[in-house]
């Protein structure tokens, strides 16, 4: 009896000290977060890879993911009704960025992450360290980055003997030979969707010259005549050699008919490499070639962005387990693999200095990328009311499209954005 | 005690539930809507929400051309699922109920299927379908030798393709009121008038058209209503696009609110879409019954 007793009492004491240990192991056990993400490529690489930090940290999260417009929407209401469970979220700084913090819906992230050696703040580029950085507060730790590049049908340039667009003139000329739409094969797409489209207009403006307002005066640039040269390019581009469909296209609609081996020219964001060049995804990897933008009278100024961040819901009530998924998502030896694995373009210094970082992304890709890094730091207005201005950008080239005035239309539009840009002065 | 109290009071008691429910869910939203829009909420501004009159009223009919646009085009396209569906429908329920077959039940589930459908879904199968360059109908029309449309990617044929979709879905809904209408009507009539010569149209145009015409603007009035306020196909092919081609006040609303956070200007379109339905909707009932009397 006696010994039952002591042996009892033994595997107690055993038990509640192997207890002890994992509980420091797992300062967050039992802890739950709410994780909100976009439909993404960088979730898809994430995504998978939860279960293990589960296991790492016994914080149970809790995920979900939406398209970025319904993310927005989601996320704005549920912070508005001001009881919002959300904990750790995706943001785009430089879509929403900016009301969001004026909203005050932002932890700032320096609290966290300034004294963390281990997670290295100072390795993340500076570009995009201030490009999630608003008024002084770390809105979010920066994710995806992305520049504009040209895609292009190596086999069909080389069987019509034209060499690679380095110019926008070149471009349009290229463009218009390789354009046969008697047999359903098209010359040149980008997005003509009105807002979407304005994001990839932004490097043909900038390549003319132009720009969407003065930051110092706060003037609307939209009817200069740089900023007008940019717009016709790119409409011109559509109109004369684009899909007839175009004007319904974002990203995916493009992507999906250059796929399909019906277009020869594209230009788009970096960060949709995954989508043509991946064999697995794509019909045309072995034959599309990446090339810088082409330059204009300007030279070839395109857009080098921070598209996505990590952040922190300000009334989390799980802040330090939120900053450990943030901590552990965003980390070096996570992002050298979501980079140096799933090709996703990412912000980490150490890892592009990696050999192991690169290994995914093609040379041709690499080159382009790589001679556009520091380029503009945004490829929309900078502004609060980022969406409103968009749709009135986008209408001009939509009139362009069409055919129809788009000078009158930038007058018109140019007064709007006026109005917009008075209110945030 | 209670038991009595309850006794005497019962008109009100029982009632207070719904009247509860309908207060809560209905009449407080619409008056905040109300409230709402004599304010200038907007998230993405630095100015305080404050109550600013009539100013968003002002604004949307004297400075806002996006608008007006929108309820010109929501009128049209309203006007054209209407003619669309009521000809098809009733013309189709006409024929259906003319004459007894096998299968006849088979055919009319076959008719209601494309109502069953989730919108969205619907939307997205026809979105593939009118895509201009790999899209099957433009196949077809060049395998019969016909020019291939644009479909939704032009500003000119997004509003007629649209209904198109419209209808499609919808138009089942009118054919079956109309049979439903149809079996109610009385024999007598028709005999008497076959037993004075009449032919099929006579009797179609001047004894069932007539008859059925109460039926008829019932389904009408559901269909205007409901062509009205929508939402969801014209969201999930364009979005309001191309440009704003097919922007409805339905979109234009939904881009203020959610797009643009301007929750005040948002609120001001919202009542004012209410009052176009509400005026409609007392308009024909108001005609039905002098129609009647």
């Amino acid at each position: 009896m006696y010994k039952k007793m002591s042996l009892f009492l033994l595997v107690v004491l055993l038990l509640s000290s192997v207890m002890v240990v994992s509980a420091q192991d797992k300062p967050f056990e039992g802890q739950t977060i709410r994780v909100v993400l976009s439909n993404h490529a960088w979730t898809d690489a994430v995504a998978p890879m939860i279960p293990e930090f589960e296991a790492l940290t016994g914080i149970k999260v809790e995920w979900e993911s939406y398209g970025e417009e319904q993310l927005n929407q989601k996320l704005t209401t549920e912070f508005i009704a001001g009881n919002a469970g959300v904990d750790v979220f995706m943001t785009r700084p430089l879509q929403e960025g900016a009301n969001m913090e004026m909203n005050g819906w932002y932890q700032d992230l320096n609290e966290y992450a300034a004294d963390d050696a281990e997670f290295d703040l100072a390795d993340f580029t500076e570009a995009s360290r201030g490009a999630t950085t608003f008024s002084g507060t770390l809105t979010a730790i920066p994710l995806v980055t992305e520049q504009e590049i040209l895609y292009y049908r190596k086999d069909i340039l080389e069987e019509k003997g034209i060499a690679v667009p380095t110019t926008l003139d070149e471009l349009y000329a290229a463009a218009e030979a390789l354009n046969d739409p008697a047999n359903e094969f098209y010359g040149f797409v980008a997005r003509g969707q009105r807002s979407p489209l304005v994001t990839q207009l932004s490097a043909y403006v900038y390549s003319y010259g132009g720009d969407w307002f003065d930051r110092e005066t706060y003037t609307a640039t939209l009817n200069t005549p740089e900023t007008l040269a940019g717009i016709e390019m790119y409409s011109s581009l559509l109109k004369n050699f684009g899909p007839p469909g175009v004007l319904n296209m974002h990203w995916a609609q493009c992507i999906g008919i250059f796929n399909e081996k019906k277009v020869a020219l594209y230009t788009d964001a970096s960060s949709l490499y995954p989508n043509l060049l991946d064999p697995t995804k794509s019909d045309v990897a072995e034959v599309t070639g990446v090339a810088v933008f082409p330059a204009g009278p300007e030279g070839s100024v395109t857009y080098d962005i921070t598209a996505w961040g990590l952040a922190m819901y300000a009334d989390s009530e799980n802040k330090d387990a939120a900053w450990e998924f943030i901590r552990w998502a965003t980390g070096k030896e996570n992002s050298l693999f979501i980079q140096g694995e799933k090709a996703q373009q990412l912000a980490r210094t150490s890892v592009w200095n990696n050999p192991e970082g690169i290994k995914s992304f093609p040379a041709d890709w690499a080159a382009a990328v790589a001679a556009s890094v520091g380029a503009r730091s945004y490829d929309r207005p900078l502004m609060t009311a980022v969406t409103e201005a968009r749709d009135i950008i986008g209408g001009v080239v939509v009139t362009a499209i069409e055919g129809g005035d788009f000078r009158a239309a930038a007058e018109e539009a140019n007064v709007q954005f006026q109005a917009l840009l008075d209110l945030e002065k | 005690m209670l038991s009595r109290w309850i006794d005497k009071h019962e008109k009100w008691i029982f009632p207070l539930p719904a009247v509860i429910f309908i207060i809560v869910l209905m009449v407080f939203p619409i008056l905040y809507t109300v409230w709402n829009s004599l304010t200038n909420w907007t998230l993405t501004s630095r100015l305080p929400t404050m109550f600013v009159g009539f100013n968003n009223y002002i604004q949307l009919f004297t400075a806002d051309p996006r608008f007006m646009a929108s309820i010109g085009r929501t009128f049209v396209f309203t006007f054209g699922c209407l003619i669309v569906q009521m000809i098809l429908g009733v013309g189709a329920g006409l024929l259906i109920d003319a004459k007894e077959y096998r299968g006849k039940r088979i055919v009319n589930s076959i008719l209601l299927l494309p109502m069953m459908a989730t919108p969205v879904a619907v939307a997205m199968v026809w979105l593939l379908m009118f895509e201009p360059t790999t899209g099957v109908l433009n196949y077809l029309l060049k395998q019969v030798g016909l020019p291939a449309s644009k479909w939704l990617s032009s500003s000119s044929s997004v509003i007629p393709t649209l209904i198109l979709l419209d209808s499609w879905e919808w138009t089942p809904l009118i054919i079956l009121i109309t049979l439903a209408g149809l079996a109610t009507l009385p024999t007598d009539p028709f005999e008497s008038a076959r037993v004075d010569g009449a032919n099929t149209f006579q009797i179609i145009w001047h004894i069932t058209l007539p008859m059925l015409a109460p039926t008829i603007s019932v389904g009408a009035l559901l269909r205007f209503i409901d062509c009205f306020k929508t939402f969801d196909i014209i969201y999930a092919t364009t979005g309001g696009g191309p440009g704003y081609a097919s922007e409805t006040l339905n979109i234009y609303t939904y881009q203020n609110a959610f797009y643009y956070f301007k929750f005040g200007y948002g609120s001001s379109l919202l009542v004012i879409f209410f009052s176009i339905v509400l005026g409609c909707v007392l308009f024909v009932t108001y005609t039905r019954k002098k129609l009647e009397v």
